[in-house]
């Protein structure tokens, strides 16, 4: 691979900072709507965040004004405990306000701890028992199929969601019916509850497994914001076959003492923890505004 | 007398999709390698272009039937109850009524008469899984009329729907030249004041036959055909209640959460009378032809009347 300084840049740099910015926020505000919560999942919705700011803010064909838009791009968040980062990027999206992220999680508010497609525009499938959101965006791409329409599907699957059996039925019915419309994006951050995630890649790696599925394949850093366009793009040309972007992260991505730590999984910052995460997120946007 | 043409409510399945395939557009079919047996065979032969064969992944099957029914859609996703309401439960659940999506789960070999496959195939506790579900609509149809019409009926609602057919092949219960199916509707088959019998699906045919050998006895009793179990028609239940004050509930299933549950419910709640559950009585099944299962289940007609004389 070519040193960072020799590599032809697939986006403008422009571009770059404004989508590194909008993971920043996105990082910020599932932090603070997490806290706000007391409880949620911070690790793996930092670990998606550059990811979600790719989609929502470059890749996808989306009206927040018109959020049951038939002809719209549909996103399902298979591994939907990430929510808190959806919703940041919905808000920032214009969706529904900034305020409602810090009411997550609480009685009678719009955003479910984990994602409803009937309470949350924006939201294209109600997720958050594992292995099922995947089946529904094989649904979504093959529906768009048979109406000739050339919505994409996009689902962010998680590296521990992949030892459910469903998502491997979901595999062959997307290879089976050639969905060329269907991107699954694995959030591979290595770490699940219980500790790391060697099941997942026994007794293949999932590189393996989906190739053999019948996927199209992309490996790609998921903090790489160039790389996950330029897997993105890949994927939209790629015809005949279903696309997995392999995305290698870091769970708890942007907060020093998150990253790669598995207690993060499922625990809200304290108040002092969250006053060290808002100073170490804001620092990295507060330099980016500046470039 | 001419012979009687019977048909299983499966056939019917399978015959009212392809027919109305062509009035539903957005009308889509999904199996699960079952096609040849659930009949939606039938819809792929004239429309393969709206058909899915999903494979043996009823879980998956679900979950997809449930991502077309967000892109307008109407799915009917299709397999044996077992695999449909017992393997897929919390697909069902999850991805299909908690966002009250418009798929409708088309469950065939439903109950004991699935008769040779033996217990593993036998479903009896489908109603009461899926009577637990919040929004499910849950049809079980008696016979072809019942059946065709049902699926008509599921394609109009808007929401969730638990179709549950059968494998054995039934007499046609539902001739009246103004039959009517309204979802959600009981129909009194036949007036009584003694008791009341409340049955559904093949058992309304047992139901039927019981109420003619206990007529032969001097015994009145009313015949009620519930084929909407949920929402459940209180009104009829209740009514016969007070009319008759005696109940018999007759059902190819668990006696636990199905109809004579959901029954006992009602009445409990607004005109206490005695309620017997006829169905079977919470235990597995076993492999032996249709009818001859029927008996051993003490499901027949012979049954019925002789479980009534004797509570009389």
């Amino acid at each position: 691979m070519p040193e960072a300084a020799e590599r032809s840049t697939f986006m403008e740099m422009k571009l770059q900072t404004q989508l590194e910015k909008t993971a920043c926020q996105i990082r910020i505000h599932a932090v603070e709507a997490v806290h706000a919560a007391k409880s949620g999942h911070p690790g793996g919705s930092l670990s998606i965040a550059d990811i979600l700011a790719c989609l929502y803010f470059n890749k996808m064909r989306l009206d927040p004004k018109n959020p049951k838009w038939e002809d719209r791009d549909r996103f399902v968040l298979s591994k939907g405990h990430c929510a808190p980062a959806v919703y940041a990027a919905l808000a920032l999206k214009g969706y529904f306000p900034v305020e409602e992220l810090l009411k997550l999680r609480q009685p009678g508010a719009m955003l479910q701890g984990h994602p409803d497609m009937k309470g949350t525009p924006g939201i294209d499938m109600s997720t958050g028992s594992l292995g099922q959101g995947f089946s529904a965006a094989c649904g979504m791409a093959a529906a768009g199929k048979a109406a000739e329409k050339d919505y994409r599907v996009y689902s962010i699957l998680g590296d521990g969601e992949t030892q459910e059996g469903q998502i491997w039925e979901a595999a062959m019915f997307a290879a089976n019916y050639k969905l060329d419309n269907l991107c699954a994006i694995v959030d591979c951050n290595g770490l699940q509850i219980d500790g790391n995630v060697a099941y997942s890649n026994s007794p293949a790696s999932l590189q393996e497994k989906f190739t053999s599925f019948g996927f199209a394949v992309e490996m790609i850093d998921a903090h790489d914001l160039d790389a996950i366009m330029q897997a993105l793009d890949t994927a939209e040309q790629t015809k005949g076959k279903p696309t997995a972007i392999i995305a290698k992260s870091i769970k708890g991505k942007g907060v020093s003492f998150m990253e790669n730590n598995g207690a993060w999984h499922g625990a809200a910052p304290n108040d002092e923890q969250f006053k060290q995460a808002m100073e170490e997120l804001h620092a990295v946007l507060n330099k980016l505004e500046v470039e | 007398m001419a012979d009687v043409i019977k048909k299983a409510t499966r056939e019917s399945y399978g015959a009212a999709l392809a027919e109305l395939g062509s009035k539903y557009e957005n009308l889509v079919v999904l199996d699960a390698d079952l096609a040849k047996a659930t009949k939606t065979e039938v819809f792929l032969k004239k429309f393969p272009e709206r058909f899915y064969e999903c494979g043996i992944s009823e879980a998956n099957m679900m979950g997809v039937a449930a991502g077309m029914a967000t892109c307008g859609k109407i799915p009917f996703a299709s397999s044996f109850a077992m695999f449909a309401a017992g393997r897929a439960y919390e697909i069902i659940r999850n991805s299909i009524a908690y966002p009250h999506l418009n798929v409708k789960i088309g469950a065939t070999h439903a109950g004991i008469t699935v008769g040779e496959d033996g217990a593993t195939h036998q479903c009896l506790e489908d109603i009461a899984l899926m009577r637990a579900i919040p929004g499910m609509v849950i049809l079980n149809p008696c016979d072809d009329t019942e059946a065709r019409a049902a699926v008509e009926a599921a394609i109009q609602h808007d929401g969730p729907v638990y179709l549950r057919f059968g494998r054995l092949a039934v007499e046609n219960v539902n001739n009246a030249p103004d039959y009517h199916f309204e979802l959600g509707k009981g129909i009194q088959l036949r007036d009584g004041k003694d008791a009341t019998i409340i049955a559904t699906g093949l058992m309304v045919q047992q139901s039927l036959k019981a109420a003619e050998l206990l007529a032969a006895d001097g015994i009145d009793v009313r015949v009620i055909n519930i084929h909407t179990i949920k929402p459940l028609d209180e009104e009829i239940v209740v009514k016969a209640a007070r009319e008759t004050g005696l109940l018999f509930t007759a059902e190819e299933h668990s006696v636990i959460g199905g109809l004579g549950e959901a029954v006992a419910a009602v009445v409990a709640e607004q005109c206490p009378v005695k309620v017997h559950r006829i169905g079977v009585q919470d235990r597995f099944g076993y492999s032996g032809p249709a009818v001859e299962l029927l008996r051993q289940f003490h499901l027949t007609g012979e049954d019925i009347a002789q479980t009534i004389k004797a509570s009389l």
